[in-house]
């Protein structure tokens, strides 16, 4: 018992003390800076893709200070390193929010580092801007979505293919963890849906890094050779694509007989070996460098000037990070405030120009509206563009094919203000998992 | 954005047409014109200037090329169309440059060129006369696209002219493709062919592929005796041919034929999906003995846990790719002289390894591990800030490209074959090495009794370094065969450690043939299960049979044997 007041008394005497330096410190950075987290890893495993992005931020940072700040204060960029250690995600979150005191994040790739980061930034009351493609089937107060959600990347891939190039078997190979298996298992649904038989899909999972290939191609081959077009829907991630596009060119699998169509491949992924033998796979996105537009051609040329490199490439990730930076801006300008609950009413209706064209914006559910592009691998590790939605995508938080989540929708505006509402029964299921 | 999404729309309703049939559209008027080349309409429209003369404006290689490259709009499938109407010599040369992707158009002055990469600029030359107009950036000329349909027609349409080749083997690949894309208007040239042909490997393949035809033809008696011809055939849209008549064919007695037919080769493929299978394993278990040999020597003979085993692997494939970017012009050979290159930077690293921190920590195998572990993450952060921590691109020889194609159903990756050759090649001069040399005597004799071979003479000190420095030689020549697999980046040392160990522990300790049988053992195994139960699951089985095995035999396959082991 007196043990427990000891420490009760220590944890308020702290906690008074930390309020005092808190106060003293806000108030003379509140003159100074914005501090902006940024919770890309550096090291380890993800560090490939994720240290381009820690880079985008920084340029934007850059830009923004350059044109003059926001709130008449400069931007200041916190750069922690959570070396794709997925728990690290978390303890580098808090340390962001409680001892940096950043005003907002930017950061995660994987879908396992964002939710390892969910739990804290609700229960401190942050705000986390997460760049890239991922399951869905989530929506949390606290979290902007700039990636694609499946149906604005998945779903529209499988109709191109369907309808474009009259696919009718189809291969689902992924890396085994949460996000593959969530969108297999949404296409899977969509496709029994559409009428294809079972027996016409192959689902196929790899581990993280896997390296030998041959039974697998090998496997395709025999699936696809049925006489029957064939097209391997492919949520394969990070290192293990290099042998995989390697023993495809190796066997003879050319993307005339059977296209391999990719979510998780960019021009980044690509930069790393030589595309010719890749020639005609498909990426479906909501960027390519390739697409000519002014924004877009002026984003490359600052983007590799403040790296330093004319051969570095860009890609989705970085435009979803652009729009939601810029999107955070306009949101605190026209809150004229930082305070997480003003920014995250603002944010939502917010409009930034893609730099593909057309207009994104922020719905209610935190996730963006966006145009969807496919493009065919070309030989320099570009993709030409071969198809195109009309116009932009809602993005869909919770899946319409999946049947624990059909009816659900998330909607931040009163009066609903919760991201799993239940039409059917009217009810806010409460916080996210 | 209104022009990008029109053009966009463009494209789209470009593919709409379905594939197949627009390139059969395409033979059979090619064939057609071909034989009356008078009747030859403009595909594409006059240019400005001429469309008052339309009468007189002849469908020529120039005018294409020239109304193609004025007009705004233009459309790679008009111009492929329009070409494949003409019979001049050029047409063929341009189209295969146009599937290579070669082929620009000017944005100023617009006109078509031909490109080839420089360093940062584009030499151009123009595609009519052939002059060199000189280097440009790589902005001021845009590429003709292609996508998957336009080049599968592009495909046939050179498959077609290439039935007419002198050269056999192009002959023969020709009719190979058609085959597979099932090119009905190519009948008669095939036709033409099968009169006129002296060699017999494309005779026999024409005969397939006419018989391939007959499979769907309407008369039962055509399509009974295209059975009879296509017996024991091993190619795939034969099979899928005689699949349809097994099912759906309205004559009874032939879909009995059709089975018989089918069930003829079955047993043939199945025992051909044994190979290849068989080949799979053995593939993987040489990848699995390159990078597991070092370990056994450095494990197995010293008794080092080298957790930094992986990182020396890394090691030796940046080599290749430094190598590779010394040597940018000889890259067939590049890889030949990484191997010692490779050799010789791991093994120095090794022997800094030893000499600096494990010789302090023999006999301390916990504080080795911890340490080594502590030397994987300093090797693979050097490597991030030196090359980044992207990976980096290792090219692949010609020679080592490809498939040795043996039959229709079985062929084998040639990089795969070479890494096995090379494999048996290491581990033999290895064993020779331990076994005829006097470093290799003096490596046996510190490994079974280090006191005893100190009292007789032998620098234990020098020999550790030395085998550690061997061992950490052959990772590198590993890491330049992985580089020809794999990716080449900071991490690509961690996939392989857990391998190396398993193969080390599974084969027993101090054994370098209990490595060999061990790596191939777990790696026909691996292929064996794959199939069925996944990749997944399958490493999971094999580290649970190696656990349960290690319960029996706790010193692996081969223990080692004599009066020098310890307990």
């Amino acid at each position: 018992m007196t043990n427990n007041m000891n420490v009760r008394m220590n944890r308020l005497l702290s906690m008074a003390t930390l309020s005092c330096a808190a106060l003293f410190a806000g108030n003379a950075l509140a003159q100074d800076t914005i501090k902006v987290g940024v919770l890309h890893s550096l090291s380890g495993s993800m560090a490939i893709s994720e240290s381009t992005l820690k880079d985008t931020v920084l340029m934007m940072i850059d830009e923004q200070n350059k044109a003059g700040g926001l709130l008449g204060k400069q931007l200041e960029a916190v750069v922690v390193d959570p070396a794709s250690d997925w728990p690290l995600f978390a303890e580098k979150t808090r340390e962001l929010i409680t001892q940096e005191g950043v005003d907002v994040i930017f950061g995660c790739w994987t879908s396992v580092s964002r939710k390892s980061v969910l739990p804290v930034i609700e229960e401190l009351n942050g705000l986390l801007f997460y760049p890239v493609q991922y399951e869905g089937e989530e929506s949390s107060k606290n979290v902007f979505y700039t990636g694609a959600a499946p149906n604005q990347q998945a779903i529209p891939a499988v109709d191109y293919l369907m309808n474009d190039l009259d696919v009718e078997r189809w291969v689902l190979a992924g890396t085994d963890y949460v996000y593959p298996r969530t969108t297999n298992r949404i296409l899977e649904a969509y496709l029994v849906a559409k009428g294809v038989a079972t027996e016409d899909i192959m689902i196929n999972y790899t581990p993280f890094s896997h390296s030998d290939w041959q039974t697998i191609v090998s496997d395709i081959k025999t699936f696809g050779s049925q006489g029957k077009k064939t097209a391997v829907v492919s949520t394969i991630n990070g290192d293990a694509n290099v042998p995989f596009y390697m023993e495809l060119g190796n066997q003879g699998v050319s993307a005339e007989d059977i296209p391999v169509i990719a979510f998780s491949v960019g021009e980044e992924e690509l930069s790393g070996f030589d595309t010719s033998p890749l020639v005609g796979h498909l990426a479906a996105w909501n960027y390519f460098q390739s697409v000519e537009s002014e924004a877009n051609d002026e984003f490359i040329s600052t983007w590799q000037s403040f790296i330093g490199n004319p051969e570095r490439v860009t890609n989705d990730p970085m435009e979803a990070t652009y729009i939601g930076f810029k999107m955070w801006v306009q949101a605190v300008e026209a809150a004229g405030t930082t305070d997480t609950d003003a920014v995250e009413q603002a944010m939502i209706g917010q409009e930034v120009p893609n730099l593909t064209g057309g207009v994104a914006v922020m719905n209610e559910n935190h996730h963006l509206s966006k145009p969807v592009l496919i493009g065919e691998i070309q030989d320099d590790g570009q993709f030409e563009v071969v198809w195109a939605t009309e116009g932009v995508v809602v993005g869909d938080a919770w899946s319409d094919f999946l049947e624990g989540s059909k009816d659900l929708i998330a909607d931040w505006t009163a009066p609903i203000s919760c991201g799993n509402y239940n039409t059917v029964t009217k009810m806010c299921l409460g916080a996210t998992d | 954005m209104l022009r990008l999404f029109g053009s966009l729309h463009k494209i789209i309703v470009s593919l709409h047409a379905p594939v197949l049939r627009a390139t059969r559209a395409l033979i059979l008027t090619f064939v057609v014109i071909s034989s009356a080349p008078s009747i030859a309409q403009p595909v594409i429209p006059a240019p400005a200037g001429l469309a008052d003369e339309a009468v007189t404006y002849i469908n020529t290689y120039s005018n294409i090329l020239q109304s193609f490259a004025a007009n705004e709009d233009r459309e790679t499938a008009d111009l492929i169309a329009a070409l494949a109407l003409l019979e001049e010599p050029q047409v063929r040369t341009f189209l295969d440059t146009l599937l290579a992707g070669d082929v620009y158009v000017m944005r100023e002055n617009p006109r078509v060129v031909i490109a080839t990469r420089g360093e940062d600029l584009l030499a151009i030359t123009d595609a009519i006369t052939g002059a060199a107009l000189g280097e440009v950036a790589t902005r001021a000329v845009q590429r003709v696209s292609l996508n998957n349909s336009l080049r599968r027609t592009l495909r046939v349409l050179l498959a077609d002219l290439d039935l007419e080749s002198p050269d056999p083997a192009a002959r023969l690949d020709a009719v190979a493709y058609l085959m597979s894309q099932g090119a009905e208007e190519s009948k008669p040239k095939l036709e033409a062919l099968l009169a006129n042909e002296e060699d017999t490997a494309v005779l026999t393949q024409v005969t397939a592929a006419l018989a391939l035809l007959d499979l769907t033809s309407t008369d039962s008696v055509v399509r009974g005796q295209a059975i009879d011809a296509v017996d024991g055939n091993l190619n795939n849209a034969i099979r899928n041919a005689l699949a349809e008549i097994a099912e759906n064919d309205p004559d009874e007695a032939l879909r009995v034929k059709a089975r018989e037919s089918l069930e003829g080769i079955a047993d043939r493929i199945r025992w051909l999906g044994h190979l290849e299978t068989l080949f799979f394993g053995i593939s993987l278990g040489s990848v699995l003995l390159l990078a597991a040999i070092g370990l056994a020597i450095t494990f197995g003979v010293m008794g080092v846990i080298n957790m930094a085993h992986g990182e020396l692997i890394m090691l030796g494939a940046y080599t290749t790719f430094v190598v590779q970017q010394l040597l940018p012009n000889h890259l067939e050979i590049s890889i030949i002289v990484a191997i010692p290159a490779a050799f010789i930077v791991s093994a120095l690293f090794g022997i800094a390894i030893e000499r600096g921190v494990i010789r302090f920590l023999y006999g301390r195998p916990l504080e080795t591990l911890l340490a080594t572990f502590g030397i994987s993450l300093i090797l693979q952060q050097l490597v991030r800030t030196v090359f980044s921590p992207l990976n980096r691109s290792v090219s692949t020889p010609q020679w080592m490209s490809g498939q040795w194609q043996i039959n229709e159903v079985l062929a084998l990756n040639y990089n795969r074959l070479y890494i096995i050759i090379f494999c048996l090649l290491v581990f033999f001069l290895l064993s020779m090495l331990l076994k005829k040399t006097r470093l290799g005597i003096e490596v046996r004799a510190v490994a079974q009794n280090r006191a005893m071979a100190r009292a007789i003479g032998v620098r234990s000190n020098r020999v550790d370094a030395l085998t550690f420095g061997l061992g950490s030689g052959i990772a590198g020549i590993a890491g330049v065969a992985l580089s020809q697999l794999t990716n080449v980046g900071p991490n690509m040392g961690q996939d392989y450690i857990v391998d190396s160990f398993m193969v080390v522990v599974f084969g027993g300790v101090g054994n370098l043939w209990g490595a060999f049988y061990s790596s191939f053992i777990l790696g026909i195994v691996n292929k064996v299960l794959e199939p069925e139960a996944g990749a997944v699951l399958a490493k999971i089985l094999i580290l649970v049979f190696i656990i349960l095995f290690i319960q029996r035999q706790p010193r692996g396959l081969f223990p080692a044997k004599g009066r020098g082991v310890e307990d």
